[in-house]
């Protein structure tokens, strides 16, 4: 705890120094919390996400989603009408209504999640205590919850922070003496798998998953429990472990090999884990790793590259692209900068990043157009624009839906900026 | 509440979106949060726009809403008339942008821009996309034609004598299904007539090309869905008559020839004489004699299903059996066309509801928006894209109107080719016991033209067996000659003719299905 908070108070004060930070306050051009729900539902696979909110919100998630693989997928939207407006007893009445409606009809649901949205909390509709009720009337079988994906209160990740920090408090407290390892926030299957193998290897363990796969088989959180987030967007998750008495080793994000390494390393300092083992096992993964970054090397290095704010992950991506396969950083956007989580992130980015926070979205591409960089990092809004314009983009939403983290995923990572400069040079017409 | 999945339309917003990405020199700011700047996507991917929408959102946050959301309303619009100093701009608020009820039109005005500022007041709990793009349209078309309307009463004047006629073309916007090649048929063919087009909009449109709408001698309405009421009241004010007739396949499209000639006073009998499309007569040839009496089931905006109700079934020779939309402002329109085709209208916009009916019809095409695409696909029925919503398909690489004679062919074509070939179904048939043919082997044609299906198969079981679990409860057995029976039927029309025995078995508290069965139920099912 001790080192932690020293941590957070050390980066604070070196970043102002070596950072120049833009903050602007205008359009900003980024999804809300909503879309969180795209990518929880598959990773919670026995949930229900069920927006209370409006036909935009219905629409936002339909287009974000991109794809209807299935008919009826585990999400939807509780769209609210006029009556709705007209008085909160009949919205609840209303909701009431869908709820059982939508249980009935999917008997495979261990967990529904209200989800309030931007309508239903500026009519002051209480999802918690509409939660309550609906759990009393439900529970064994349903477990509810609720939380804010609205969009004047969360941006784009911020929703899976919040829907995270909404399960904490059902969380079962640990019953074991033994120090237990939780990795916080959603990776894939995959990836999930390798860190397993990882730590087993470094003898670190039982190792557990926030968010679960099962709802029905949640980790367990108390005073042994030490955490590592796996994503940059949780303030609110880590804010409400740590009231559970849990404690975050502080690490950079396990982006790239570095970063993988020093995010495992955190976990193997709390575990007290022998150097020269760490060094064993983690080396041959480091070699192949490396390996299977060079020729991306020969790629981006000396590259330019421009950041609009989007997911969070813009801060620990820079720091890769910067360190791992020189690029030149122009500008780091990020929706949000959580100085404390990433405090590490900070210090490792060269002297000097121009940082931004927040956005206004029509200076900031006055900015990237002035400077010309090889490649843009933005939302699918933006990035046919300035193609049309001859700036090469990379889109930001496939930062999030492709499995990035760990040491066999970083030539992965790095192809994602890659591969839009390479076609670039294919194309002749 | 109403508990929805998929969604046909976005909100009314969006709509007035679509108007204002449509045209040129025209700016919307919207009274909106954060979130709702997802809709850039829909025109910049879906339709690969080249250029953001014209569009500022203010994305007001909780934090703004204690404060002042009013003063961040002006300062975004008069951001906006600086940077992009539009002809006229529209401004508005989202479902979330109503409630906090700042008045975008007064706060706009207060402004005092030295341009024509249209508020849109889109009821946002109550209506939907085509309905704030039909709505938005109306109020621009007042707002800035208006001012040279004439005096209440007063006569048009007739054409100067000697000058050609001419029309407005109103409807197309952007993200509309084939809008773009559209415009561009029904132009050429109205210049064939000797009519020319004085403005086509909302799509190309600058806000003063509309103010000059009340120029033409009358209005063609491609789509009624957002160009009828403009296209009301613009027959009210300036006494322009409209067309009624939608020229999607080749006898509209002689109709709507008609209908243009008498109301621009010249001869079509060229044009209708010269009249090229190959719908006929690639329709009358042999090889679309299998074409005869497919099932079709027809669900869109109520236009273009009309329409392709009438193409199926008088000139493809299709059966149509089921017609729906999801636009319950143009419910009338289907039901008397369903009436015309004797099936149950379907008028919903629930995607599970027309989900459960397709199901239920077992059609052997699906004519549909995206979403029917994705039922069909989930079925393993041939489906084609009819009407928005759209997705990124929708908008070829080539000119791929829908409207005229050229939209024939390219309907012909789209609705023909993922349907069985005719020859190549006699061919199989004929060869069916070749030991080339493996059991099971897909038709050559559906090898690549079906990838779709393999990007769900991880997802999905396979299409028959859905179809099979809920058609055949509770299953009949087959005894082992009937089986061995119907492995002699040709495998593109066995799993059919396995369904239909199993349906007429169960149906006729039939427990074993012998030979008998297999023929009796062939002969039930015979048209
Ligand atoms: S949640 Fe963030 S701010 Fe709060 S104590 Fe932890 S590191 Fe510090
Ligand atoms: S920003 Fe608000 S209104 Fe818009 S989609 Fe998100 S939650 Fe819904």
């Amino acid at each position: 705890m001790t080192v932690r908070m020293q941590a957070c108070a050390a980066s604070d004060a070196v970043r102002e120094d070596t950072h120049l930070t833009i903050r602007q306050s205008g359009q900003r051009e980024v999804f809300c919390g909503l879309t969180g729900i795209v990518w929880l539902h598959r990773k919670i696979q026995d949930a229900f996400f069920l927006v209370v909110g409006s036909r935009t919100c219905a629409h936002l998630i339909q287009s974000a989603a991109g794809v209807m693989i299935f008919a009826e997928p585990r999400f939807a939207t509780a769209i609210m009408e006029e009556k709705d407006l007209a008085g909160l007893t009949d919205a609840n009445i209303e909701l009431d209504r869908i709820v059982t409606q939508l249980i009935e009809r999917r008997p495979d649901i261990r967990l529904l999640f209200l989800v309030g949205s931007c309508p239903s909390e500026v009519i002051k509709l209480d999802l918690s205590r509409a939660a309550l009720r609906l759990s009393q009337k439900f529970s064994p079988d349903v477990r509810i919850l609720n939380y804010s994906g609205s969009g004047i209160e969360t941006t784009f990740t911020q929703g899976e922070d919040a829907c995270l920090a909404s399960l904490v408090p059902v969380i079962p407290p640990t019953v074991a003496s033994e120090c237990s390892l939780l990795i916080v926030g959603s990776l894939a299957d995959v990836v999930e798998d390798q860190f397993v193998r990882l730590f087993e290897s470094l003898g670190i363990g039982p190792v557990q998953f926030l968010p679960p796969r099962k709802s029905t088989a949640l980790p367990s959180v108390g005073p042994n429990t030490r955490f590592l987030l796996a994503q940059p967007f949780l303030a609110d998750t880590a804010r409400a472990l740590e009231e559970r008495g849990a404690q975050r080793l502080v690490a950079p994000f396990p982006l790239g090999v570095e970063g993988t390494t020093r995010w495992l390393a955190a976990a193997a300092r709390a575990w007290g884990v022998d150097e020269a083992l760490f060094e064993k096992v983690t080396q041959p993964y480091r070699a192949r790793a490396q390996r299977a970054l060079t020729s991306y090397k020969h790629e981006l290095a000396g590259r330019r590259i421009f950041l609009f704010p989007d997911s969070q992950l813009e801060i620990p991506l820079a720091r890769f692209l910067s360190r791992e396969l020189a690029m030149e950083l122009i500008e780091v956007g990020t929706p949000y900068l959580h100085r404390a989580h990433l405090a590490e992130e900070l210090e490792m980015l060269p002297a000097g990043t121009t940082l931004s926070e927040g956005q206004d979205v029509d200076l900031q591409l006055d900015r990237c157009r002035a400077a010309r960089p090889d490649l843009v990092v933005c939302g699918l809004g933006l990035a046919n624009p300035l193609e049309a314009e001859g700036i090469t983009t990379k889109w930001s939403i496939e930062l999030i839906f492709t499995p990035i983290q760990g040491y066999d995923q970083a030539a992965d990572l790095a192809e994602l900026f890659a591969r839009p400069l390479v076609r670039r040079a294919r194309l002749v017409a | 509440m109403q508990l929805t999945v998929w969604t046909y339309e976005g909100p009314p917003h969006v709509g007035a979106m679509r108007v204002a990405t449509g045209m040129e020199g025209l700016h919307y700011v919207l009274h909106a949060p954060q979130g709702d700047t997802y809709a850039d996507l829909l025109f910049t991917m879906i339709e690969r726009r080249n250029k953001r929408p014209p569009v500022t959102y203010t994305t007001f946050s909780a934090r703004d809403l204690g404060g002042d959301t009013a003063e961040l309303f002006k300062n975004a619009a008069k951001d906006a008339y600086d940077r992009f100093k539009p002809e006229a701009m529209i401004v508005g608020a989202s479902c979330t942008g109503s409630l906090i009820q700042d008045d975008p039109g007064g706060l706009a005005r207060s402004l005092g821009l030295p341009i024509p500022v249209v508020t849109v007041d889109l009821p946002a709990y109550q209506r939907k996309e085509n309905w704030g793009a039909a709505e938005t349209f109306y109020q621009l078309v007042r707002a800035l034609a208006g001012p040279s309307a004439p005096a209440p009463g007063t006569k048009r004047p007739e054409r100067v004598e000697g000058a050609r006629p001419t029309c407005n073309l109103l409807g197309p916007t952007a993200l509309g299904f084939r809008h773009r090649d559209d415009i561009i048929e029904i132009t050429s063919l109205l210049a064939k007539l000797g009519i020319d087009v004085n403005v086509t909009a909302p799509m190309t449109a600058k806000p003063t090309d509309i103010a000059r709408l009340g120029n033409a001698d009358f209005n063609v309405v491609l789509y009624p869905e957002i160009g009828a009421q403009a296209a009301t009241w613009l027959q009210r004010t300036f006494g322009q008559p409209f067309t009624k007739t939608i020229p999607i396949g080749v006898s509209a499209t002689r109709q709507f020839i008609e209908e243009v000639a008498a109301l621009a006073g010249v001869d079509p009998a060229a044009v209708l004489e010269a009249s090229a499309s190959r719908l006929p007569w690639y329709s009358r040839s042999v090889d679309s004699t299998y074409l005869t009496g497919k099932r079709v089931f027809i669900f869109g905006d109520a236009s273009h299903a009309v329409a392709a109700a009438r193409v199926a079934s008088d000139e493809l020779g299709f059966k149509v059996v089921g017609l729906g939309t999801y636009s319950r402002e143009f419910a009338r329109e289907i039901r008397a066309a369903a009436e015309l085709y004797g099936v149950e209208p379907l008028i919903t916009d629930d995607y599970l509801e027309v989900e459960a009916k397709v199901q239920e019809l077992q059609p052997e095409l699906v004519l549909g928006t995206q979403m029917e695409r994705h039922i069909a696909k989930r079925f393993g029925i041939p489906c084609a894209v009819i009407s928005a919503p759209v997705h990124v398909q929708d908008f070829p690489a080539r000119y791929a109107p829908q409207m005229g004679f050229e939209g024939a062919n390219v309907i012909f074509d789209t609705w023909v080719h993922p349907l069985m070939m005719g020859l190549e179904e006699h061919l199989l048939a004929m060869f069916k016991d070749d030991f080339e043919f493996k059991n099971g082997a897909q038709p050559s044609h559906l090898g690549a033209g079906h990838a779709v299906l393999r990007d769900d198969a991880k997802e999905q079981p396979a299409p028959e067996m859905i179809v099979q679990n809920v058609i055949s409860v509770p299953a009949a057995i087959w005894a082992a000659d009937a089986e061995s029976e119907l492995k002699k039927i040709p495998f593109f029309v066995r799993g059919k003719a396995r369904r239909n025995t199993e349906r007429f078995a169960n149906e006729n508290g039939v427990a074993t299905i012998t030979i008998e069965t297999l023929y009796d139920a062939k002969a039930h099912y015979a048209r």
